[in-house]
């Protein structure tokens, strides 16, 4: 496994306003490995989302930058692809030519019509949409088009997935039958993951390391917590281990302790660098 | 309780659903016919009255009855007129067959007739000339939307131009476009006419602006997550703007397109009583110049006919709408 694959160094960003610039990130620096799964967690409006839009390409960060493979982002491109918030299905088109559109702008010079076809039906059963393949977006349930958003976003066979709160519309059956499917679909398929969440159990449950944020402005990294509970990983089983608890414990303090709500003022925490952290003995070692 | 008791029970609940239904089919039909009709017999009442107390120098007002009366007339002068040319082509035709038993080799040809044109040749002189005008200012007003809508700055330089060429009545463009078209429009046998060709670009020039702007707000209001898609595919402009720009602008457009054809039907008959082209506009001009009894009972029916065409030209747009809409639960008005 390569080590650092994505390498978001010393990245910022401030954003225009009306009178001074807005900074909402401050030298954030994390280095992911291929095939890891790391979830963002912070509170609301600490800038999970910009990170994931400047590591996307969408926005450009003001200092700092992303290098993903050796090669430095600065735009968006099919091998970051996003599985957006609301979705983001285009609403005229059906679930398959959704995922066709997609899978065109990848494949299009490299597979056959008949091999495209196959590759689009192929990625709609991992999500257990083959059955609903010719609805429209409006036909089908908010759960059926997330998972029509992350077969669009797998079928381009991304080097990254991007996913800004995938679940977070969606109640509780729906979400934990989906964070299921994403996890067997990531092991099989080693996907490297990065994923916004706002629920302490998904992200303890889907990660290999979460990334707490501190609140903003100026935010940055605050601590990463490195999740080492074999896979795969059984939802029901882990509900009592106690491992699981000491980790979501540990993220828990994070939010409501070290980081209170945003409303109540923010202290601004020293920036700490994923390297770091490793290095001073991973936070579940401190646990 | 006994089964006689619940069987009566039963019959007067089934009674009683029956009178529900009724009652429910019956505020159906209320709605769909019978308040438009009690709409219409109230409107020609209250015109009937006031038509009578209304003397012109040409005569009474014409209420509903004289209307009906012309409209009639007109119906029967149309077949007079194609009765006359019928007989005027068979004449043409014993004639040149006289010719060719004396003489095969004689060149014989067919005239055309050159009669007056009837009230549904000005009709669909009319709809022919509105119908061109609108194709020209379709074809460039939605491209030049895209194009402003998708370009901030296109939008900027170009914005000004819109805003003023868009208050401009079609009267005050008819002697420009009259004179251009004289002007630049030279050919021994001409395709069109230059009378068409001065009616249709005034009505162009007149119907391009609703479907510009709404096009340009339709474009401009993409949803930002269509936009983030488009550009993490790195979709190229054609695939870009067929795949998304347009499908999420079509709403818009068509509403452009309906004030567009609505406008270009307005504008046609006004540039047709101005510049004398024919058409409808020219027969309400003719029938006012005539000044007979029936004039005005005749420019009555033409004022009708305009407003029944127009209506149905916008339920055709509606129809053609609800035909390329992708979303077919969507509510049309
Ligand atoms: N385009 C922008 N222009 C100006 N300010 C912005 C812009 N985008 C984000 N911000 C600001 O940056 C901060 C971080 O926003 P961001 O959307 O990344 O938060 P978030 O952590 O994703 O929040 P949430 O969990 O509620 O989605 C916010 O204070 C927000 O107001
Ligand atoms: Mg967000």
């Amino acid at each position: 496994m390569q080590k650092n694959y994505l390498e978001i160094s010393q990245v910022g960003i401030e954003f225009p306003t009306e009178g001074e610039p807005f900074r909402a990130l401050q030298n954030v620096n994390l280095s992911i490995q291929q095939g890891e799964f790391i979830s963002l967690i912070g509170h609301s409006g600490c800038g999970k989302s910009t990170v994931l839009n400047i590591i996307a390409g969408l926005y450009q960060a003001t200092e700092g930058g992303i290098i993903l493979e050796g090669r430095e982002v600065d735009e968006p491109g099919p091998d970051r692809a996003v599985v957006f918030q609301n979705h983001a299905l285009l609403p005229w088109l059906t679930v398959y030519q959704n995922v066709e559109l997609a899978v065109k702008c990848v494949f299009r010079k490299t597979k056959t019509k008949a091999e495209i076809r196959e590759w689009i039906e192929h990625n709609l059963s991992l999500v257990h949409m083959d059955h609903a393949m010719h609805k429209r977006p409006g036909e089908i349930s908010g759960g059926m088009k997330q998972r029509v958003g992350i077969a669009r976003c797998l079928a381009m066979q991304p080097k990254v997935l991007l996913m800004d709160e995938p679940f977070g519309a969606l109640d509780a059956l729906t979400r934990a039958h989906l964070q299921d499917s994403l996890m067997e679909i990531q092991n099989r398929l080693g996907n490297t993951v990065v994923m916004i969440t706002h629920d302490v159990d998904e992200a303890v449950l889907l990660s290999d390391r979460i990334v707490m944020m501190t609140n903003g402005p100026a935010a940055s990294i605050g601590e990463v917590l490195d999740i080492n509970l074999p896979r795969p990983r059984d939802r029901l089983s882990l509900a009592e281990d106690p491992e699981f608890n000491a980790y979501r414990q540990q993220v828990l303090r994070f939010l409501y302790e070290k980081q209170k709500n945003p409303a109540s003022k923010p202290k601004p925490a020293a920036p700490v660098t994923a390297q770091s952290v490793s290095d001073s003995g991973s936070a579940s070692e401190a646990a | 309780m006994s089964t006689a008791t619940i069987t009566s029970k039963i019959a007067k609940l089934q009674s009683l659903i029956t009178v529900a239904n009724l009652i429910s089919g019956l505020e159906k039909m209320v709605k769909t016919a019978v308040l438009p009709l009690t709409g219409i017999v109230m409107f020609l009442f209250l015109w009937q009255v006031t038509a009578s107390n209304i003397v012109t120098s040409l005569g009474q007002f014409p209420g509903p009855g004289d209307v009906w009366t012309q409209s009639k007339t007109l119906i029967e002068e149309h077949h007079a007129e194609r009765d006359k040319a019928d007989a005027f082509y068979a004449r043409q035709e014993v004639r040149n067959a006289k010719k060719l038993a004396k003489n095969p080799d004689a060149k014989v040809k067919i005239r055309p007739y050159t009669g007056k044109a009837t009230y549904f040749d000005q009709i669909f002189t009319s709809l022919y000339t509105v119908a061109f005008g609108f194709l020209i200012a379709t074809l460039v007003a939605i491209p030049l939307g895209i194009v402003c809508g998708l370009s901030e700055r296109v939008y900027r330089a170009v914005n000004p131009i819109i805003q003023t060429f868009k208050p401009v009545s079609p009267l005050a463009w008819l002697p420009l476009v009259t004179m251009v078209v004289s002007a630049l429009y030279v050919s021994d046998d001409p395709y069109f006419e230059k009378a068409f060709l001065t009616s249709a670009f005034t009505v162009a020039l007149c119907c391009l602006w609703p479907t510009v702007v709404n096009t340009i707000v339709g474009v401009a209001s993409i949803d930002r997550d269509l936009i983030d898609v488009s550009r993490v595919l790195r979709l190229s402009w054609p695939v870009y703007i067929k795949t998304i720009v347009i499908p999420s602008a079509t709403p818009l457009i068509f509403t452009g397109l309906r004030l567009s054809l609505a406008t270009g039907w307005m504008v046609l008959i006004a540039a047709e009583m101005l510049a004398q082209n024919p058409g409808l506009g020219k027969f309400i001009w003719d029938e006012f110049q005539n000044g007979s009894s029936s004039s005005l009972g005749r420019i009555m029916v033409a004022v009708i006919t305009i407003g029944i065409i127009g209506f149905i030209l916008d339920r055709l747009m509606l129809a053609l709408q609800k035909r390329v809409s992708w979303d077919k639960q969507a509510i049309f008005r």
